[in-house]
Protein backbone atom coordinates (compact mmCIF):
# COMPACT_ATOMS: atom_id res chain seq x y z
CA UNK A 1 0.00 0.00 0.00
CA UNK A 2 0.91 3.49 -0.84
CA UNK A 3 1.78 6.21 1.43
CA UNK A 4 -1.33 8.71 1.96
CA UNK A 5 -2.47 11.66 3.85
CA UNK A 6 -5.43 11.08 6.26
CA UNK A 7 -8.27 13.15 6.92
CA UNK A 8 -11.40 13.36 9.08
CA UNK A 9 -13.55 15.79 8.39
CA UNK A 10 -17.03 16.24 10.19
CA UNK A 11 -19.36 18.06 7.93
CA UNK A 12 -20.23 16.66 4.62
CA UNK A 13 -18.90 20.23 3.33
CA UNK A 14 -15.63 20.17 4.40
CA UNK A 15 -15.47 16.65 3.10
CA UNK A 16 -16.44 17.74 -0.31
CA UNK A 17 -13.51 20.33 0.02
CA UNK A 18 -10.64 17.97 0.89
CA UNK A 19 -11.80 15.18 -2.20
CA UNK A 20 -10.70 15.63 -5.49
CA UNK A 21 -8.41 14.03 -7.90
CA UNK A 22 -5.91 12.35 -5.80
CA UNK A 23 -8.59 11.93 -2.40
CA UNK A 24 -10.88 8.42 -2.26
CA UNK A 25 -13.66 8.43 -0.06
CA UNK A 26 -13.44 5.96 3.16
CA UNK A 27 -16.63 4.61 5.12
CA UNK A 28 -16.27 0.76 6.37
CA UNK A 29 -13.10 0.88 3.97
CA UNK A 30 -13.42 -3.12 3.40
CA UNK A 31 -12.98 -2.46 -0.39
CA UNK A 32 -10.83 0.73 -0.45
CA UNK A 33 -8.12 -1.05 1.76
CA UNK A 34 -8.29 -4.45 -0.32
CA UNK A 35 -7.98 -1.78 -3.73
CA UNK A 36 -4.50 0.26 -2.53
CA UNK A 37 -3.10 -3.37 -0.91
CA UNK A 38 -3.71 -4.69 -4.86
CA UNK A 39 -1.97 -1.05 -5.57
CA UNK A 40 -5.14 -0.84 -7.51
CA UNK A 41 -6.27 2.36 -5.92
CA UNK A 42 -3.46 4.86 -4.33
CA UNK A 43 -4.57 7.79 -3.30
CA UNK A 44 -2.29 10.91 -2.19
CA UNK A 45 -5.53 11.82 0.41
CA UNK A 46 -7.77 9.49 2.35
CA UNK A 47 -10.81 11.04 3.53
CA UNK A 48 -12.45 9.22 6.26
CA UNK A 49 -16.48 10.28 6.40
CA UNK A 50 -17.15 8.27 9.18
CA UNK A 51 -17.12 11.08 11.54
CA UNK A 52 -19.65 13.19 9.65
CA UNK A 53 -23.00 13.06 12.36
CA UNK A 54 -25.50 14.05 9.03
CA UNK A 55 -24.67 11.13 7.04
CA UNK A 56 -25.50 8.52 9.92
CA UNK A 57 -28.65 7.23 10.38
CA UNK A 58 -31.97 5.38 9.00
CA UNK A 59 -35.37 6.94 8.89
CA UNK A 60 -38.47 6.21 7.92
CA UNK A 61 -41.64 8.70 6.81
CA UNK A 62 -44.70 8.04 5.49
CA UNK A 63 -45.06 10.09 2.95
CA UNK A 64 -41.19 9.77 1.53
CA UNK A 65 -40.51 6.47 2.83
CA UNK A 66 -36.93 4.93 3.85
CA UNK A 67 -33.97 7.15 4.15
CA UNK A 68 -30.54 5.35 4.57
CA UNK A 69 -27.74 7.52 5.67
CA UNK A 70 -24.65 6.67 3.82
CA UNK A 71 -22.88 5.49 6.83
CA UNK A 72 -25.92 2.98 7.63
CA UNK A 73 -24.38 -0.39 8.32
CA UNK A 74 -25.30 -3.08 6.94
CA UNK A 75 -25.76 -4.77 10.32
CA UNK A 76 -28.24 -1.47 11.29
CA UNK A 77 -30.35 -2.23 7.90
CA UNK A 78 -30.71 -6.16 9.03
CA UNK A 79 -31.88 -5.09 12.49
CA UNK A 80 -34.57 -2.34 11.63
CA UNK A 81 -38.22 -3.44 12.45
CA UNK A 82 -39.74 -1.87 9.48
CA UNK A 83 -37.41 -2.46 6.89
CA UNK A 84 -37.81 -6.33 7.60
CA UNK A 85 -41.28 -5.96 7.08
CA UNK A 86 -41.53 -3.18 3.99
CA UNK A 87 -38.38 -4.35 1.84
CA UNK A 88 -37.62 -8.16 2.60
CA UNK A 89 -35.86 -7.59 -0.51
CA UNK A 90 -33.19 -5.55 1.30
CA UNK A 91 -32.97 -7.95 4.24
CA UNK A 92 -32.61 -11.05 1.66
CA UNK A 93 -29.41 -9.10 0.14
CA UNK A 94 -28.15 -8.39 2.92
CA UNK A 95 -28.47 -11.78 4.74
CA UNK A 96 -26.05 -12.67 1.76
CA UNK A 97 -23.26 -10.93 2.92
CA UNK A 98 -22.63 -13.17 5.18
CA UNK A 99 -19.63 -12.35 7.15
CA UNK A 100 -20.67 -10.55 10.74
CA UNK A 101 -17.27 -8.74 10.36
CA UNK A 102 -18.17 -7.15 7.07
CA UNK A 103 -21.68 -6.03 8.19
CA UNK A 104 -20.75 -4.93 11.32
CA UNK A 105 -18.48 -1.91 9.58
CA UNK A 106 -20.00 -2.16 5.50
CA UNK A 107 -21.94 0.18 4.70
CA UNK A 108 -25.12 0.09 1.73
CA UNK A 109 -23.66 2.80 0.41
CA UNK A 110 -20.29 1.52 0.00
CA UNK A 111 -22.02 -1.68 -1.30
CA UNK A 112 -22.82 0.41 -4.23
CA UNK A 113 -19.57 1.99 -4.77
CA UNK A 114 -17.22 -1.21 -4.19
CA UNK A 115 -15.31 -1.80 -7.51
CA UNK A 116 -15.75 -5.05 -9.42
CA UNK A 117 -14.64 -7.92 -8.85
CA UNK A 118 -13.20 -8.76 -11.73
CA UNK A 119 -9.89 -10.34 -11.54
CA UNK A 120 -8.26 -8.80 -14.19
CA UNK A 121 -9.48 -5.56 -12.70
CA UNK A 122 -8.42 -6.66 -9.32
CA UNK A 123 -4.93 -7.56 -10.86
CA UNK A 124 -4.45 -4.07 -12.42
CA UNK A 125 -5.58 -4.36 -15.78
CA UNK A 126 -7.95 -2.17 -15.51
CA UNK A 127 -11.57 -1.88 -16.02
CA UNK A 128 -11.38 -2.81 -19.34
CA UNK A 129 -8.66 -5.26 -19.18
CA UNK A 130 -7.39 -4.67 -22.79
CA UNK A 131 -3.92 -5.98 -23.52
CA UNK A 132 -3.17 -5.25 -27.59
CA UNK A 133 -6.21 -4.03 -28.63
CA UNK A 134 -7.94 -7.67 -27.78
CA UNK A 135 -9.91 -8.13 -24.03
CA UNK A 136 -8.39 -10.51 -21.87
CA UNK A 137 -11.37 -11.15 -20.71
CA UNK A 138 -12.69 -12.95 -23.81
CA UNK A 139 -9.76 -14.41 -24.56
CA UNK A 140 -9.12 -15.71 -20.99
CA UNK A 141 -10.62 -17.01 -17.80
CA UNK A 142 -14.42 -15.54 -17.62
CA UNK A 143 -16.22 -17.89 -15.86
CA UNK A 144 -17.52 -15.23 -13.40
CA UNK A 145 -17.90 -12.55 -15.93
CA UNK A 146 -20.81 -10.85 -17.89
CA UNK A 147 -23.58 -12.67 -19.80
CA UNK A 148 -25.79 -9.66 -20.68
CA UNK A 149 -25.04 -6.28 -21.83
CA UNK A 150 -21.53 -8.32 -22.95
CA UNK A 151 -21.04 -6.61 -26.46
CA UNK A 152 -18.23 -5.00 -25.38
CA UNK A 153 -15.60 -3.20 -24.38
CA UNK A 154 -17.04 -3.75 -20.84
CA UNK A 155 -16.95 -7.79 -19.27
CA UNK A 156 -17.05 -7.40 -15.66
CA UNK A 157 -20.24 -7.73 -13.20
CA UNK A 158 -21.37 -5.13 -11.07
CA UNK A 159 -20.63 -6.22 -7.62
CA UNK A 160 -23.43 -5.02 -5.82
CA UNK A 161 -25.70 -6.92 -3.37
CA UNK A 162 -28.11 -3.74 -2.76
CA UNK A 163 -28.45 -2.41 -6.20
CA UNK A 164 -30.83 -4.71 -7.58
CA UNK A 165 -33.18 -4.59 -4.66
CA UNK A 166 -32.68 -0.90 -4.64
CA UNK A 167 -33.40 -0.49 -8.23
CA UNK A 168 -36.72 -2.27 -8.28
CA UNK A 169 -38.17 -0.84 -5.67
CA UNK A 170 -37.11 2.53 -7.22
CA UNK A 171 -34.80 4.11 -5.10
CA UNK A 172 -32.70 7.20 -5.64
CA UNK A 173 -29.41 8.58 -4.34
CA UNK A 174 -28.49 11.70 -2.87
CA UNK A 175 -25.09 13.15 -3.92
CA UNK A 176 -22.68 16.30 -2.78
CA UNK A 177 -20.55 17.85 -4.63
CA UNK A 178 -19.01 21.46 -5.21
CA UNK A 179 -21.88 22.47 -6.67
CA UNK A 180 -24.26 21.26 -4.30
CA UNK A 181 -27.00 18.48 -4.05
CA UNK A 182 -28.15 16.37 -6.26
CA UNK A 183 -30.11 13.63 -6.64
CA UNK A 184 -30.01 10.43 -9.20
CA UNK A 185 -31.70 7.26 -9.40
CA UNK A 186 -29.99 4.22 -8.59
CA UNK A 187 -30.45 2.80 -12.18
CA UNK A 188 -28.78 6.21 -13.93
CA UNK A 189 -26.01 6.43 -11.17
CA UNK A 190 -24.51 2.74 -12.87
CA UNK A 191 -23.33 2.98 -16.31
CA UNK A 192 -21.22 0.61 -18.81
CA UNK A 193 -17.67 2.16 -19.46
CA UNK A 194 -16.71 2.89 -22.96
CA UNK A 195 -13.52 3.74 -21.80
CA UNK A 196 -10.35 3.47 -19.07
CA UNK A 197 -10.84 7.10 -18.40
CA UNK A 198 -15.07 6.11 -17.49
CA UNK A 199 -16.01 4.34 -14.34
CA UNK A 200 -18.82 2.31 -13.56
CA UNK A 201 -21.07 4.65 -11.93
CA UNK A 202 -21.31 8.03 -12.22
CA UNK A 203 -19.55 9.55 -9.55
CA UNK A 204 -16.67 12.27 -9.64
CA UNK A 205 -13.75 12.48 -7.19
CA UNK A 206 -15.05 15.09 -5.78
CA UNK A 207 -18.73 13.40 -4.68
CA UNK A 208 -19.87 11.68 -1.92
CA UNK A 209 -22.81 9.93 -1.65
CA UNK A 210 -25.18 11.45 1.50
CA UNK A 211 -27.81 9.24 1.51
CA UNK A 212 -30.27 6.57 -0.21
CA UNK A 213 -33.80 7.13 -0.53
CA UNK A 214 -36.25 4.13 -0.83
CA UNK A 215 -39.88 5.32 -1.88
CA UNK A 216 -42.61 3.84 0.85
CA UNK A 217 -43.03 0.18 -0.66
CA UNK A 218 -46.85 0.61 -0.62
CA UNK A 219 -47.95 -2.77 -0.34
CA UNK A 220 -45.22 -3.84 -3.08
CA UNK A 221 -44.42 -7.41 -2.82
CA UNK A 222 -40.65 -7.66 -3.36
CA UNK A 223 -37.72 -10.17 -2.62
CA UNK A 224 -34.57 -10.95 -3.73
CA UNK A 225 -32.92 -13.96 -4.38
CA UNK A 226 -29.28 -14.76 -4.73
CA UNK A 227 -27.06 -18.06 -5.91
CA UNK A 228 -24.24 -18.26 -4.73
CA UNK A 229 -20.89 -20.76 -5.10
CA UNK A 230 -20.54 -21.48 -0.97
CA UNK A 231 -22.79 -20.36 2.04
CA UNK A 232 -19.42 -18.60 3.50
CA UNK A 233 -18.79 -14.96 2.50
CA UNK A 234 -18.48 -14.75 -1.21
CA UNK A 235 -20.49 -12.64 -3.93
CA UNK A 236 -22.89 -14.24 -5.80
CA UNK A 237 -22.78 -15.68 -9.14
CA UNK A 238 -25.88 -14.31 -10.08
CA UNK A 239 -29.11 -12.33 -7.86
CA UNK A 240 -32.45 -10.99 -9.04
CA UNK A 241 -34.80 -8.65 -7.05
CA UNK A 242 -37.98 -8.25 -7.65
CA UNK A 243 -40.85 -5.65 -6.88
CA UNK A 244 -44.62 -6.63 -7.56
CA UNK A 245 -47.73 -4.40 -7.95
CA UNK A 246 -50.56 -6.56 -7.23
CA UNK A 247 -53.95 -6.02 -8.05
CA UNK A 248 -56.04 -9.08 -6.50
CA UNK A 249 -54.27 -12.21 -7.72
CA UNK A 250 -52.63 -11.12 -10.32
CA UNK A 251 -49.38 -8.96 -11.43
CA UNK A 252 -50.41 -5.51 -12.28
CA UNK A 253 -47.10 -3.99 -13.11
CA UNK A 254 -43.47 -5.49 -12.20
CA UNK A 255 -39.99 -4.76 -12.11
CA UNK A 256 -37.12 -7.52 -11.91
CA UNK A 257 -33.60 -6.56 -11.57
CA UNK A 258 -30.59 -8.96 -12.03
CA UNK A 259 -27.39 -8.69 -9.98
CA UNK A 260 -23.77 -10.04 -11.26
CA UNK A 261 -24.66 -10.65 -14.90
CA UNK A 262 -23.87 -7.70 -16.74
CA UNK A 263 -21.47 -4.45 -16.14
CA UNK A 264 -24.36 -2.83 -14.64
CA UNK A 265 -27.66 -4.18 -12.29
CA UNK A 266 -29.54 -5.29 -14.93
CA UNK A 267 -33.27 -4.39 -15.30
CA UNK A 268 -35.16 -6.87 -17.61
CA UNK A 269 -38.41 -5.20 -19.18
CA UNK A 270 -38.84 -8.65 -20.86
CA UNK A 271 -39.21 -10.26 -17.73
CA UNK A 272 -41.50 -7.71 -15.94
CA UNK A 273 -43.69 -7.67 -19.53
CA UNK A 274 -44.04 -11.95 -18.55
CA UNK A 275 -45.57 -11.17 -15.40
CA UNK A 276 -48.16 -8.27 -16.46
CA UNK A 277 -51.63 -9.10 -16.09
CA UNK A 278 -50.77 -13.20 -14.77
CA UNK A 279 -51.51 -14.61 -11.23
CA UNK A 280 -47.84 -15.90 -10.18
CA UNK A 281 -47.50 -19.40 -10.64
CA UNK A 282 -44.09 -21.76 -10.76
CA UNK A 283 -44.51 -21.72 -14.66
CA UNK A 284 -45.35 -18.04 -14.94
CA UNK A 285 -42.21 -17.37 -13.27
CA UNK A 286 -40.28 -19.97 -15.07
CA UNK A 287 -41.01 -18.18 -18.09
CA UNK A 288 -40.23 -14.80 -17.09
CA UNK A 289 -37.03 -16.35 -15.82
CA UNK A 290 -36.73 -17.15 -19.54
CA UNK A 291 -37.61 -13.93 -20.78
CA UNK A 292 -35.30 -12.53 -18.59
CA UNK A 293 -32.22 -13.94 -20.31
CA UNK A 294 -33.70 -14.60 -23.56
CA UNK A 295 -30.99 -11.67 -24.73
CA UNK A 296 -27.93 -13.45 -22.81
CA UNK A 297 -25.00 -14.52 -24.55
CA UNK A 298 -21.77 -16.58 -22.94
CA UNK A 299 -18.74 -16.08 -23.04
CA UNK A 300 -16.52 -18.96 -23.46
CA UNK A 301 -16.52 -19.81 -19.74
CA UNK A 302 -19.62 -18.66 -18.21
CA UNK A 303 -22.78 -20.49 -19.58
CA UNK A 304 -23.33 -22.20 -16.29
CA UNK A 305 -24.40 -18.28 -15.45
CA UNK A 306 -27.61 -18.33 -17.92
CA UNK A 307 -29.19 -21.00 -15.89
CA UNK A 308 -28.44 -19.56 -12.74
CA UNK A 309 -30.03 -16.06 -13.40
CA UNK A 310 -33.07 -18.16 -14.72
CA UNK A 311 -33.63 -19.30 -11.50
CA UNK A 312 -32.83 -16.29 -9.47
CA UNK A 313 -35.06 -14.83 -11.58
CA UNK A 314 -37.92 -17.30 -11.24
CA UNK A 315 -36.86 -18.15 -7.61
CA UNK A 316 -37.04 -14.06 -6.93
CA UNK A 317 -40.58 -13.54 -8.49
CA UNK A 318 -42.11 -16.88 -5.76
CA UNK A 319 -40.25 -15.93 -2.93
CA UNK A 320 -41.83 -12.09 -3.23
CA UNK A 321 -45.28 -13.61 -4.44
CA UNK A 322 -45.02 -15.71 -1.18
CA UNK A 323 -44.62 -18.74 -2.79
CA UNK A 324 -42.18 -21.44 -2.44
CA UNK A 325 -38.83 -21.35 -4.26
CA UNK B 1 -2.57 13.63 16.60
CA UNK B 2 -2.52 13.74 20.51
CA UNK B 3 -2.72 11.14 22.52
CA UNK B 4 -6.92 9.61 22.85
CA UNK B 5 -8.14 12.74 21.18
CA UNK B 6 -9.85 13.56 17.57
CA UNK B 7 -8.89 15.57 15.44
CA UNK B 8 -11.71 18.28 15.01
CA UNK B 9 -11.40 18.09 18.95
CA UNK B 10 -9.94 21.07 19.62
CA UNK B 11 -10.17 22.90 15.85
CA UNK B 12 -7.29 21.70 14.39
CA UNK B 13 -6.83 18.61 16.09
CA UNK B 14 -2.80 19.04 16.27
CA UNK B 15 -0.25 22.01 17.62
CA UNK B 16 0.93 23.47 14.48
CA UNK B 17 4.70 22.62 16.48
CA UNK B 18 3.45 18.79 16.18
CA UNK B 19 1.94 19.90 12.39
CA UNK B 20 5.36 20.51 11.20
CA UNK B 21 6.81 18.17 12.90
CA UNK B 22 4.66 15.45 11.24
CA UNK B 23 4.54 16.91 7.78
CA UNK B 24 7.85 18.51 7.08
CA UNK B 25 9.07 15.61 4.66
CA UNK B 26 8.92 15.21 0.94
CA UNK B 27 7.66 17.92 -1.81
CA UNK B 28 3.89 16.60 -1.40
CA UNK B 29 4.29 17.68 1.92
CA UNK B 30 5.32 21.27 1.53
CA UNK B 31 2.89 21.77 -1.10
CA UNK B 32 0.05 20.52 1.56
CA UNK B 33 2.43 22.69 4.44
CA UNK B 34 1.87 26.06 2.32
CA UNK B 35 -1.76 25.29 1.53
CA UNK B 36 -2.60 24.92 4.89
CA UNK B 37 -1.21 28.26 6.15
CA UNK B 38 -3.24 30.39 4.22
CA UNK B 39 -6.11 27.66 5.45
CA UNK B 40 -9.23 29.54 7.03
CA UNK B 41 -9.63 28.60 10.42
CA UNK B 42 -11.65 25.46 10.97
CA UNK B 43 -9.72 23.58 7.95
CA UNK B 44 -9.75 20.02 8.57
CA UNK B 45 -6.14 19.16 9.19
CA UNK B 46 -4.88 16.27 7.01
CA UNK B 47 -2.37 13.32 8.94
CA UNK B 48 0.92 11.94 7.67
CA UNK B 49 1.90 10.54 5.61
CA UNK B 50 4.65 10.27 7.68
CA UNK B 51 3.93 8.68 11.18
CA UNK B 52 1.70 9.88 13.50
CA UNK B 53 1.01 9.69 17.04
CA UNK B 54 -1.90 7.42 18.05
CA UNK B 55 -3.57 5.83 21.41
CA UNK B 56 -5.36 2.43 21.09
CA UNK B 57 -7.22 0.90 23.75
CA UNK B 58 -6.29 -2.69 23.33
CA UNK B 59 -8.29 -5.15 26.19
CA UNK B 60 -8.74 -2.07 28.06
CA UNK B 61 -5.09 -0.86 28.24
CA UNK B 62 -4.72 2.41 26.27
CA UNK B 63 -1.26 2.05 24.02
CA UNK B 64 0.58 5.04 22.57
CA UNK B 65 2.21 4.21 18.92
CA UNK B 66 3.27 6.34 16.20
CA UNK B 67 2.49 4.54 12.92
CA UNK B 68 1.22 6.00 9.38
CA UNK B 69 -1.91 6.19 8.22
CA UNK B 70 -1.67 3.60 5.56
CA UNK B 71 -0.60 1.12 8.78
CA UNK B 72 -3.61 -1.53 9.51
CA UNK B 73 -4.84 -1.94 12.89
CA UNK B 74 -3.45 -5.93 12.43
CA UNK B 75 -0.08 -4.39 11.25
CA UNK B 76 -0.25 -1.43 14.18
CA UNK B 77 -1.44 -4.35 16.93
CA UNK B 78 1.07 -7.37 15.63
CA UNK B 79 4.46 -4.77 14.51
CA UNK B 80 3.63 -2.25 17.09
CA UNK B 81 2.09 -3.64 19.84
CA UNK B 82 3.13 -7.15 20.38
CA UNK B 83 -0.43 -7.93 20.36
CA UNK B 84 -0.14 -11.40 18.04
CA UNK B 85 -3.64 -13.22 18.98
CA UNK B 86 -4.82 -11.61 15.80
CA UNK B 87 -3.49 -13.58 12.41
CA UNK B 88 -2.27 -12.01 9.33
CA UNK B 89 -3.38 -14.54 6.76
CA UNK B 90 -5.27 -13.29 3.67
CA UNK B 91 -4.79 -9.47 4.60
CA UNK B 92 -7.80 -9.18 2.19
CA UNK B 93 -11.12 -9.28 5.00
CA UNK B 94 -12.00 -12.76 3.41
CA UNK B 95 -10.76 -15.46 5.92
CA UNK B 96 -11.22 -14.20 9.55
CA UNK B 97 -7.75 -14.46 11.16
CA UNK B 98 -7.72 -11.10 11.79
CA UNK B 99 -10.76 -10.86 14.06
CA UNK B 100 -10.90 -8.60 16.78
CA UNK B 101 -13.71 -6.88 18.47
CA UNK B 102 -13.99 -2.85 18.03
CA UNK B 103 -16.65 -1.04 19.88
CA UNK B 104 -18.02 -4.76 21.10
CA UNK B 105 -18.15 -5.25 17.10
CA UNK B 106 -16.58 -7.86 15.07
CA UNK B 107 -14.27 -6.66 12.41
CA UNK B 108 -11.36 -7.17 10.11
CA UNK B 109 -8.23 -5.84 11.56
CA UNK B 110 -6.40 -6.22 8.07
CA UNK B 111 -9.06 -3.76 6.46
CA UNK B 112 -9.37 -1.13 9.25
CA UNK B 113 -6.74 1.52 9.30
CA UNK B 114 -5.24 2.24 12.60
CA UNK B 115 -5.38 5.68 12.79
CA UNK B 116 -9.50 5.50 12.20
CA UNK B 117 -9.42 2.92 15.06
CA UNK B 118 -8.57 6.08 17.91
CA UNK B 119 -10.18 5.77 20.78
CA UNK B 120 -11.93 2.39 20.21
CA UNK B 121 -12.15 -0.23 22.45
CA UNK B 122 -9.60 -3.11 20.43
CA UNK B 123 -10.48 -6.55 21.87
CA UNK B 124 -8.32 -9.78 21.01
CA UNK B 125 -8.33 -13.43 22.02
CA UNK B 126 -5.99 -12.24 24.32
CA UNK B 127 -8.73 -9.95 26.35
CA UNK B 128 -11.27 -12.71 26.18
CA UNK B 129 -9.43 -15.16 28.49
CA UNK B 130 -5.73 -16.48 29.10
CA UNK B 131 -4.44 -19.96 29.76
CA UNK B 132 -5.14 -19.90 33.15
CA UNK B 133 -8.35 -18.34 32.99
CA UNK B 134 -10.13 -19.17 29.85
CA UNK B 135 -13.18 -17.94 28.31
CA UNK B 136 -15.91 -20.40 28.21
CA UNK B 137 -15.52 -20.22 24.24
CA UNK B 138 -11.67 -20.59 24.73
CA UNK B 139 -12.02 -23.83 26.62
CA UNK B 140 -14.74 -25.09 24.61
CA UNK B 141 -12.58 -24.67 21.68
CA UNK B 142 -9.91 -27.14 23.91
CA UNK B 143 -12.19 -29.49 24.74
CA UNK B 144 -14.11 -30.40 21.58
CA UNK B 145 -10.70 -30.46 19.23
CA UNK B 146 -12.05 -27.06 17.50
CA UNK B 147 -8.48 -26.36 15.95
CA UNK B 148 -5.75 -27.87 14.36
CA UNK B 149 -3.10 -26.09 13.38
CA UNK B 150 -4.13 -23.02 15.52
CA UNK B 151 -3.82 -20.34 13.06
CA UNK B 152 -7.33 -19.55 12.84
CA UNK B 153 -8.22 -19.95 16.39
CA UNK B 154 -7.67 -16.65 17.63
CA UNK B 155 -9.87 -15.08 14.95
CA UNK B 156 -12.49 -17.77 15.30
CA UNK B 157 -12.79 -17.35 19.20
CA UNK B 158 -13.20 -13.62 18.97
CA UNK B 159 -16.40 -14.35 15.83
CA UNK B 160 -17.70 -16.80 18.24
CA UNK B 161 -17.89 -15.10 21.16
CA UNK B 162 -20.04 -11.82 19.34
CA UNK B 163 -21.59 -14.58 17.59
CA UNK B 164 -23.11 -16.07 20.77
CA UNK B 165 -23.60 -12.94 22.14
CA UNK B 166 -26.10 -12.12 19.90
CA UNK B 167 -27.34 -15.74 19.35
CA UNK B 168 -27.32 -17.60 22.76
CA UNK B 169 -29.36 -20.33 21.54
CA UNK B 170 -28.56 -20.83 18.02
CA UNK B 171 -29.12 -23.84 15.74
CA UNK B 172 -26.27 -25.45 13.61
CA UNK B 173 -27.33 -23.35 10.30
CA UNK B 174 -27.06 -20.47 12.47
CA UNK B 175 -23.56 -20.97 13.48
CA UNK B 176 -22.78 -22.11 9.83
CA UNK B 177 -24.16 -18.83 8.14
CA UNK B 178 -23.42 -16.21 11.82
CA UNK B 179 -19.68 -17.94 11.41
CA UNK B 180 -19.40 -17.54 7.73
CA UNK B 181 -16.44 -14.64 7.75
CA UNK B 182 -13.98 -17.06 9.35
CA UNK B 183 -12.32 -19.97 7.11
CA UNK B 184 -10.15 -22.87 8.96
CA UNK B 185 -8.33 -24.88 6.43
CA UNK B 186 -7.59 -27.46 8.48
CA UNK B 187 -11.39 -28.20 8.29
CA UNK B 188 -11.71 -28.48 11.74
CA UNK B 189 -15.47 -26.59 11.53
CA UNK B 190 -17.06 -29.76 13.04
CA UNK B 191 -15.22 -29.47 16.17
CA UNK B 192 -15.88 -25.38 15.98
CA UNK B 193 -19.89 -26.03 15.69
CA UNK B 194 -19.81 -28.21 18.92
CA UNK B 195 -17.82 -25.93 20.98
CA UNK B 196 -19.89 -23.14 20.11
CA UNK B 197 -23.46 -25.48 20.95
CA UNK B 198 -21.65 -26.74 23.91
CA UNK B 199 -20.77 -23.01 25.23
CA UNK B 200 -24.65 -21.91 24.40
CA UNK B 201 -25.73 -25.08 26.55
CA UNK B 202 -23.70 -24.77 29.32
CA UNK B 203 -25.10 -21.20 30.18
CA UNK B 204 -23.04 -18.62 27.12
CA UNK B 205 -20.41 -17.07 27.18
CA UNK B 206 -20.52 -15.61 30.82
CA UNK B 207 -20.68 -19.15 32.54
Amino acid sequence: MNRFQYASPVTKESAVELLGSGAVVLAGGTDLLSLMKADVASPDLVVNIKEIAELKGLEHSEGSGLRIGALVTIDELLQDSRVQEEYPSLIQAADGIRSAQIRSVGTVAGDLCQRPRCWYYRHGYGLLAMQNGSSMVVDGDNRYHAILGNGGPAYFVNPSSFAPSLIALGASLKVSGPNGEKEISVADFFQTPQSEAEKEYKLSDSEIVTQILVPAAGGKANATYEIREKEALDWPLAAAAVSLVMQGDQVESAKVVLGHVAPVPWNSDEAAAALKGKAVSASVADDAGKAAVQQAKALSRNKFKIQLARVAVKRAILRAAGMEV
Amino acid sequence: MPEGKRPEENGSGISRRDFFKTSTAGAVSTALISKQGMAAPGEVTKFGPDPVKIKLIVNGKGRGLKVEPRVTLLDALRNELDVTGPKKVCDRATCGACTVLMDGKPVYACSILAIEAEGKQIVTAEGLGSPDKMHPIQKAFVENDAQQCGFCTPGFVVACQSFLEENPNPSVKDIEEGLGGNLCRCGTYKGIREAVLETAAKGGIDA
